[in-house]
């Protein structure tokens, strides 16, 4: 009962970290993706015949403001199916 | 277990995410992800290969639809390499090495593609009852990449501003060492900055290409499931509940499969622009 106890507790807290993770990561590459892409709008609004050669640039940017986000879902995901800290307890 | 049945959703989770592997020491470090290896390795030969045998009947005149489409793949690549690398004949040796690592890596990602159910029972039958198929969706893979990458990297460092001079750069810039009585202090700042700069640069190169690829397919797992237990939704709202259950998640899952597809093609042009540009400012000079 005790162990089921403590397995309980752990799992709960890191689902917790894993909702964190996800959603503020979420949140942080959301915002920076609307800002670049805003200014991305602004500007081939101004000058379209840059849009092609920015929109390569474009994409490139979203692959690296992505990273850290995509970094930390899938180290959630690993916390999610394989739970280095469950190992405290013993078998 | 039997082919096709899973004792929990965890269960079929863990065992599409488990390698095949095959010690050849000591230790989990000398394990071989055999799948892994494997799976490269095609990869690899199919893509090069198409690219030399193609090249190998290749004419002067009006071309045919295979050499058209690999000389549009040369074109972009060296369109975009141009647009990054200004330190000399880019034919030489970067513009060959982002098409090998952008043909190879998108090959790599695309075998994301197959349906990993179907493959998983066709591989049971040849009795590989485990094998991953996606071999940049290993850490080992795209650290292998970055970590060569980086290699090069500090080659073309040493190779252009000779071995002194790389040294100056790690210890001088960006800061400098004016005033001298600080001296001591501005290269120790000097030497984090570079030290952080060089250690940041293979692991967000490796970890992005394996992020995307390891929570795509885990994503896709966990879509799939939701598909298949469409039925199990507990009495809420009788068969109505299953079938809207169903068809969210078969709408998500295909919703998912058209991004992955951007996402595959994306994160190998990410990877090939980040290794020009590492190599084009190993070039530089300050």
């Amino acid at each position: 009962m005790e162990k089921l106890q403590l397995l309980a507790m752990i799992q709960a807290y890191t689902s917790i970290g894993i909702g964190l993770m996800i959603g503020v990561g979420a949140a942080g590459a959301c915002i920076g993706v609307g800002v670049m892409c805003s200014r991305f709008l602004e500007a081939a609004a101004r000058q379209p015949e840059l849009t092609n050669s920015l929109q390569a640039k474009v994409f490139l940017l979203l692959g690296l403001i992505d990273a850290s986000f995509i970094i930390g879902v899938g180290l959630a995901m690993m916390f999610a199916f394989a739970n280095p800290l469950l190992a405290v307890i013993p078998k | 277990m039997a082919a096709g049945t899973y004792n929990s959703p965890s269960d079929y989770i863990q065992h599409h995410l488990t390698f095949f592997s095959r010690p050849v020491g000591e230790g989990a470090f000398w394990t071989l992800h055999v799948d892994t290896l494997v799976m490269g390795v095609i990869a690899g030969v199919a893509g090069i290969g198409f690219l030399w045998w193609v090249v190998r009947g290749a004419t002067a005149g009006v071309p045919n639809r295979r050499q058209a489409f690999v000389e549009l793949a040369f074109e972009f690549i060296t369109s975009q390499a141009k647009s990054i690398f200004h330190h000399g004949d880019l034919n030489r040796f970067v513009a060959p090495t982002a098409l090998a690592v952008f043909v190879w890596v998108m090959l790599m990602n695309a075998l994301d593609f197959l349906p990993v159910d179907i493959m998983a029972w066709a591989l049971g039958l040849v009795g590989l009852h485990e094998w991953r198929l996606v071999p940049t969706a290993d850490v080992n893979t795209t650290f292998a990449l970055a970590l060569s990458v980086w290699l090069i990297m500090i080659y073309f460092n040493i190779a252009v501003k000779g071995f002194g001079g790389w040294l100056h750069e790690l210890t001088c810039a960006p800061f400098g060492v004016k005033p001298l009585w600080a001296a001591p202090l501005l290269v120790l700042f000097n030497l984090l900055f570079n030290f952080i700069e060089y250690v940041s640069k293979p692991l967000s190169h490796s970890l992005r290409l394996f992020g995307n690829m390891y929570a795509g397919e885990i994503i896709f797992l966990l879509l799939w499931l939701w598909a298949a237990h469409s039925t199990l939704t507990g009495g809420f709202l009788g068969v109505l509940g299953d079938v809207v259950s169903l068809l969210v998640s078969t709408a998500l899952g295909l919703g998912w499969a058209i991004f992955h597809i951007l996402i595959v093609v994306l994160q190998a042009f990410i990877f090939m622009m980040l290794t020009v540009v590492y190599i084009s400012l190993a070039h530089e000079h300050h």
